[in-house]
């Protein structure tokens, strides 16, 4: 089994601050650290090789050269190698350009390991823009099928059984390899490092793939120029309010308690 | 004891002279006036309770209640484990929780003037944005730093930068007869005389009321690594603990606990975050160690030669939180604990006792072998760095009656024991009126002569929260 999972450094939101005259973020002196769902998207490939010991996990980043402090987390935390697709052609991508050059990475990546991803695993978004189109776009420039909203991932005969979280409850969606599943936060914290894979990680050999390496990769597509997003306004979205649960031990406790939140709430 | 006047309305006519529109009485005050986090020990509500604003107002109220001979209990956010704040007598509570502005700061002497309602997490976040760092770090985030000053709070961090006491360096205080007085100075040293600052803290609002503290601060380290080490059971764990002293170490906290009591506090949380199994053993106990200092090329090399020093002792591996993130996660299950605890039982009981390092291994030994004898269980975890044990009896089906006898008899034993290894009987939670007579026991007539004689200088009337810490 092999799985890839793409990560990305951000920066820590519980720092971030926005530029109140450009509305961009300020990234000086605020800590960078893996995406949090990307972590739970690692994972969820460390919790497939807890059962199957022979399941190589590869992650790849595409980010300018200090990702690699992001990649050797990763690799102490369960990667067993790193790629990092950097290249100043990259620079200035949008969600379409990054999943492009993911996609050209990931054949790349694929060639060098000298085999295929059975699963492409990635974060269902990330924290600092939000837009949770990376994973999905790059299952379409793959042909990949995808599921998204994953909790965990169990390997089944021809692909993997994904509980998913759904607006009503959860779900499990079979799906086919290869395929792409992108992961949201479990009712588990991802595990730590060990001291020994710590320190194997400091000294680990980080594959850097530019732009060059990518065979056939379009450059119209990548960076500023193969961007199309023009972002006018950026805002932080009203909070939705968590909805109740209403879970008594019989029904009818459930319809009494549920009566009666709806009369204290005016509604009936 | 002393005989206390009752309030009359025209008492209450006085106290709304000073404080206006402040004054509460009867059914209209807060129910939670009555009792702190441990109302085992018995509630009481107060006749008058005042959310006090100034000194000035402190001043007024206390001269009223001097001249009449009423009680007066101060509280901040009522999250003692001792029943301090309790009004056991009656009287008059004042809280101080909504005198919470940090005043200001001096950066040139590295203090910050609080008043005594600012929470300990307010002023946590607020230094650090000053870049400084306020050392004292008890569990309890919530907590009041006037609450702070009255038990001597200190917490995880307190293995290396010690308790609360270490960073006071003044305060202003309200005397039962209403005077306001000055103890303390913005310096590092002093030999003049008695320290009057020194008895304040720790007093538990027996002596005089706390209205404004000037606190030390540090500069904020800029790095800090935690490590987890599972080990198989609680022995190997805890004899591991002397040796990170012999061994030079400098941890900035140092914890122990059990799987049991992690899961218990995993499930208040509702999530997992520690390895129960670790290479097909089952680990039974955690260390959790934190490093801080000035980078983390600094620290690198510290935590790979303690991570060393962890495994050659019996750690079944050790892990590293280094990132933001993950330095939350680890810490959040170690912080809930208590909250675990009090969600899983509908009867708690607690101590605090302190030991020398060298003797929690033994001790908790005896913990274990004389827990048997009680229908009750027994969870306990501790700040292994300073010896400090917390040990919580918990029941959901023993009579009231028969929990609180089991429990004395119980406490009774590990306090003679704890004594009996050269240790106190509260590291940081306080004496309240829970804990009075195990304090007598364990001072002996002597030294409870001297507090007393100590609580008569500062408090003739007897007034300032009756019937705590010493018994008169």
């Amino acid at each position: 089994m092999n799985i890839l999972v793409c990560v990305k450094q951000v920066p820590d939101t519980n720092e971030i601050k926005i530029d109140p005259v450009t509305n961009t973020l300020v990234r000086e002196g605020v800590p960078s650290i893996v995406n949090p769902f990307d972590g739970y998207a690692l994972e969820a490939a460390a919790r497939i090789k807890d059962k199957d010991p022979d399941t190589r996990i590869v992650v790849l980043s595409m980010g300018p050269k200090q990702a690699e402090a992001a990649l050797r987390e990763c690799l102490a935390i369960a990667a067993d190698k790193a790629y990092l697709a950097t290249d100043r052609a990259f620079g200035g991508s949008d969600t379409l350009a990054t999943s492009y050059i993911l996609s050209r990475a990931i054949k790349k990546v694929e060639e060098l390991e000298g085999a295929k991803f059975d699963a492409i695993f990635c974060g269902k978004q990330a924290i600092d823009g939000d837009t949770a189109q990376v994973g999905p776009e790059l299952a379409e420039h793959l042909n990949y099928p995808q599921v998204t909203y994953g909790l965990e991932a169990a390997v089944a005969s021809d692909g993997l059984h994904v509980l998913r979280e759904a607006e009503d409850g959860n779900e499990v969606i079979g799906v086919q390899f290869p395929c792409v599943v992108t992961f949201t936060k479990p009712s588990f914290d991802p595990r730590f490092p060990t001291i020994k894979r710590k320190m194997a990680a400091r000294k680990a050999q980080i594959t850097a793939l530019t732009a060059a390496d990518l065979t056939g990769i379009d450059l119209t597509r990548a960076g500023l120029k193969g961007s199309p997003t023009k972002v006018k306004r950026t805002f932080v979205p009203p909070r939705k309010q968590a909805g109740v649960v209403v879970k008594e031990e019989t029904v009818e406790a459930s319809a009494h308690r549920l009566f009666e939140l709806l009369s204290k709430a005016h509604v009936i | 004891m002393a005989n206390y006047n009752a309030v009359t309305p025209e008492i209450i006519a006085e106290l709304e002279k000073v404080a206006p529109g402040k004054v509460v009485t009867g059914k209209d005050i807060n129910p939670d006036y009555s009792h702190d986090e441990m109302p085992v020990y018995g509630k009481k509500m107060p006749d008058v309770s005042i959310d006090v604003t100034s000194t000035e107002e402190v001043a007024g109220i206390v001269k009223v209640c001097y001249e009449h001979n009423i009680p007066v209990t101060t509280r901040g956010a009522g999250t003692g484990l001792v029943g301090g704040c309790t009004p056991i007598h009656g009287g008059v509570v004042l809280c101080t929780a909504k005198m919470n502005k940090i005043l200001s700061y001096d950066l040139e002497d590295f203090v910050v003037t609080v008043q005594p309602g600012v929470l300990l997490q307010q002023l946590a976040d607020d230094a650090l944005k000053h870049g400084c760092m306020y050392p004292p770090d008890p569990g309890e985030k919530l907590a009041t730093l006037g609450g702070n000053v009255s038990t001597n709070a200190g917490g995880m961090r307190a293995v290396k930068y010690g308790t609360t006491r270490e960073y006071v360096r003044s305060m202003t205080v309200v005397l039962p007869n209403g005077e306001v007085t000055k103890f303390g100075a913005t310096v590092s040293k002093t030999s003049s005389g008695y320290s009057l600052l020194n008895l304040i803290i720790g007093s538990e609002g027996t002596l005089g009321i706390v209205t404004e503290i000037t606190l030390k601060l540090i500069p904020a380290p800029q790095a800090t690594v935690s490590l987890m080490a599972p080990f198989e059971n609680l022995d190997a764990c805890i004899s591991t603990v002397p040796k990170i002293f012999q061994h030079h170490f400098q941890p900035q906290a140092l914890e122990f606990f059990e799987k049991e009591i992690l899961v218990t506090s995993e499930k208040y949380l509702g999530k997992e975050t520690f390895p129960k199994k670790l290479g097909g053993t089952d680990v039974g106990a955690y260390l959790l160690i934190t490093f801080d200092g000035n980078s983390m090329d600094e620290l690198d090399s510290i935590v790979e030669k303690a991570s060393e020093m962890l495994v050659e002792e019996g750690a079944l591996d050790v892990l590293v939180a280094d990132t933001a993130p993950k330095l939350k996660d680890i810490w959040a299950a170690r912080s809930s604990f208590l909250d675990g605890i009090n969600e899983q039982f509908k009867l708690v009981d607690e101590c605090d006792v302190v030991v020398p390092v060298s003797k929690i291994a033994p001790y908790v030994e005896y913990v274990d072998e004389i827990k048997r004898k009680y229908e009750f269980g027994v969870k306990y975890f501790g700040h292994a760095g300073d010896g400090n044990l917390h040990i919580y009896t918990c029941s959901n089906d023993m009579p009231v009656d028969k929990f609180n006898k089991q429990t004395e008899e119980f406490l009774s034993a590990i306090y003679a024991k704890a004594q009996g290894f050269g240790g106190q009987i509260s590291g940081e939670h306080g004496i309240g009126f829970g804990k009075i007579h195990f304090l007598e026991e364990a001072l002996g007539p002597v030294n409870i002569g001297l507090m007393k004689g100590i609580k008569k200088a500062f408090d003739p009337k007897l007034i300032l929260n009756p019937g705590k810490v010493v018994s008169l």
